[in-house]
């Protein structure tokens, strides 16, 4: 989907002319927050389950090399069939090489976030084959053309009115009937028809275990399973730091992972892929796409210990109010804002901008990753290397001159004192972006300066009468 | 050089100097529930239930008493043979799409979250446990861990080709955070505890 992108606050700016939509937009994901809290209370050794986590995922990073190499010969052993895409572009040619090569023309999909990043959908879409995502949100937002705006809830910026309208649309539902049961129940009897017939069936991986050469992929609606089960071939695709070291610290992730995303004691389904079944196929894209430059950054490596949990975005305010479209990337929110500029700094130096610098993401994250340290960190490397926003490098050079010159500093408080009193019109209307949604303050009679002139020789005159 | 050689080569460059430890897993899942019980009330939380039964009889009874016996009913279990199929193993898996209710047995179930551990030596058929309308597993309440520690320590070194944790019925909110049961795998899901 290379379409032009739209800087984050001015798609925000779009996003948030409907207010009544945008509040119910915000509530909604504050309301998926409060159930990962309330299941995360309810494990009294919780901060210590993330500080492990954090731990293996450092491990991890620092023996990256040597599981991926065990990781491989395991999976081998195992008959399953691996291979290395050094980018998004040889992800997309080896599943279309697969599929090629068994003559299909036909794949059902269950969710994976690295094919979003790979645009894996539009590649095999232009080579003539028929792609059906099969998670109900994704297929929701496949139909409407939309990308998904969420990792874990794909279609959260819709309401029910507008998956109605998509599926009378598509699947021939009554028009105007909004129930979500009612739906859902149309979605699976269209989707039972796809499994049914595809002999190729692509997910995504949660988990690669190094000392087994096993996967794991979690699903709440069952479909990654309908589709495998059903298929001659599976396709699994994983960004290299899915790695873990071993089988029995999936129990510290498997009990972070739906508690964080959405208040769920653990995914309905936590399948275990060691083997293919008789007669069938199991083959495995590790993909890098960057992430091995990402593990070289010193500052941002952490961010590969993401789990793709979602907790991050479901408590961001900025997230919440400008919804996942306005960050223009298949991972949105925080987590996608340090991941983004990694894979290009020019189109998307805007999102480590899109946050207020709160650290509520740090605070929930499961794995421990410093998300805001890194957003400000991405904001001074982004300046540094000539990146950042047009309208931020001039506003800052301005303040740097006011700030560092006494003289001009003085004058410049005097005259916006003075502007705001006289003349409130020049700075409250549309070109002062401060006065978007705020109201400018009330100025204050004096300076602290001249106010503390005053008040200090007073004091003093005072200490000296005693 | 091949892509693979190229990432390790620069995976082995970019990567922390020094290894960082693994952490020790002992001081988690200390958690003391009475596991049974617990158990019952994570598995109705998220929206399966259970039925206390002492043998085989009691199952067949609950099944003809709950369930449609005239649709397609298939087992593993030689035990159930005389309410449900057991001659499907070896079926293409397509010829399963219109089964009713799948009884399977799985090896334990985990307290803190409602989950059941089953492996392919168990289903018959990968497939059976996902695309049936309903699912019946059977377990022994002797066969309860208390957290997913308890649960990788009991798997341990098992051989299996694949594996699953089932935590009830089949589910989705992805309209509008409405929770509906029945995404696309199984709509129900009845825990047989057995004595």
């Amino acid at each position: 989907m290379e379409t032009k992108i739209i800087e984050h606050s001015k798609a925000a700016e779009l996003f948030i002319k409907d207010e009544k939509r945008t509040d119910w937009h915000n509530e909604t994901l504050w309301f998926v927050r409060e159930k990962r809290d309330k299941a995360a209370f309810q494990i009294p050794d919780w901060e210590l389950l993330r500080e492990t986590a954090s731990q293996i995922k450092n491990n991890v990073l620092s023996n990256m090399h040597q599981y991926l190499i065990d990781f491989e010969a395991n999976a081998k052993n195992n008959g399953i069939i691996v291979h290395w895409a050094a980018d998004a572009d040889e992800h997309n040619k080896i599943v279309h090489s697969i599929m090629e090569k068994h003559g299909v023309s036909q794949m059902v999909k269950s969710k994976s976030m690295l094919t979003e990043e790979c645009h894996l959908n539009e590649y095999l879409t232009e080579k003539g084959i028929d792609v059906i995502d099969s998670d109900l949100g994704e297929r929701i937002v496949q139909l409407r053309k939309e990308a998904p705006s969420h990792i874990v809830l794909p279609a959260i910026h819709l309401k029910k009115a507008d998956v109605s309208e998509t599926f009378h649309q598509f699947l021939g539902t009554e028009k105007g009937n909004n129930d979500p049961k009612y739906l859902t129940e149309a979605a699976r009897h269209h989707l039972r028809d796809t499994f049914l017939t595809r002999k190729i069936a692509l997910t995504g991986v949660n988990f690669a275990i190094a000392e087994t050469g096993e996967f794991v992929v979690c699903t709440n609606e069952g479909n990654a399973d309908m589709g495998v089960h059903l298929a001659d071939v599976h396709i699994a695709c994983m960004g290299f730091e899915k790695i873990i070291p071993q089988r029995k610290h999936l129990a510290v992730f498997l009990r972070l992972l739906a508690r964080s995303a959405t208040g769920q004691p653990i995914t309905t389904y936590s399948s275990h892929f060691k083997k293919p079944g008789d007669g069938k196929e199991i083959h495995l894209v590790i993909v890098d796409n960057g992430r091995s430059t990402q593990l070289g950054r010193e500052d941002f490596r952490s961010s590969l210990k993401c789990i793709r949990c979602g907790a991050c975005m479901n408590t961001c305010p900025v997230y919440r109010r400008s919804g996942g479209h306005s960050y223009h990337n298949a991972v949105a929110g925080p987590i996608g804002s340090i991941l983004a500029p990694n894979l290009d700094m020019a189109k998307n130096a805007d999102l480590p901008f899109a946050s207020t610098l709160c650290g509520s993401c740090t605070n929930v994250c499961p794995v421990k990753i410093d998300i805001h340290v890194q957003l400000y960190k991405w904001r001074q490397k982004l300046v540094k290397e000539g990146y950042a926003p047009k309208s931020k490098t001039l506003m800052m050079k301005g303040m740097s001159a006011v700030l560092s010159n006494p003289i001009i500093f003085n004058l410049a408080g005097k005259m916006g004192r003075f502007v705001l009193e006289k003349m409130p019109g020049l700075v409250s209307n549309g070109f002062n972006p401060w006065y978007k949604q705020r109201e400018m303050p009330a100025p204050p009679e004096e300076s602290f300066r001249a106010w503390y002139q005053k008040n200090s020789t007073a004091s003093k005159d005072k200490n000296n009468e005693q | 050089m091949s892509s693979k050689a190229n990432i390790l080569e620069k995976i082995k460059q970019n990567q922390p100097l020094s290894v960082s430890a693994l952490p020790d897993l002992s001081f988690l899942g200390l958690e003391n529930y009475e596991n049974l019980d617990k158990y019952k009330t994570m598995l109705q939380s998220i929206g399966g239930d259970y039925v206390e039964v002492a043998n085989y009889e009691a199952i067949i009874d609950f099944i003809k008493k709950n369930y449609n016996t005239e649709k397609r009913i298939i087992t593993t279990l030689p035990e159930l043979s005389q309410i449900a199929a057991t001659d499907w193993a070896n079926d293409d898996p397509h010829s399963l799409k219109n089964v009713e209710l799948t009884i399977v047995k799985a090896h334990f179930g985990v307290a803190e979250n409602g989950s059941l551990w089953v492996t392919d030596d168990l289903l018959g058929q990968r497939i059976a446990v996902f695309i049936p309308q309903y699912l019946a597993i059977v377990v022994k309440k002797d066969d309860m861990v208390t957290t997913m520690h308890q649960a990788y320590d009991r798997i341990g070194n098992q051989e299996y080709n694949f594996g699953t944790f089932i935590a009830g019925p089949s589910k989705t909110a992805d309209i509008e955070q409405s929770l509906v049961l029945g995404a696309h795998g199984a709509r129900g899901l009845i825990v047989f505890l057995m004595d």
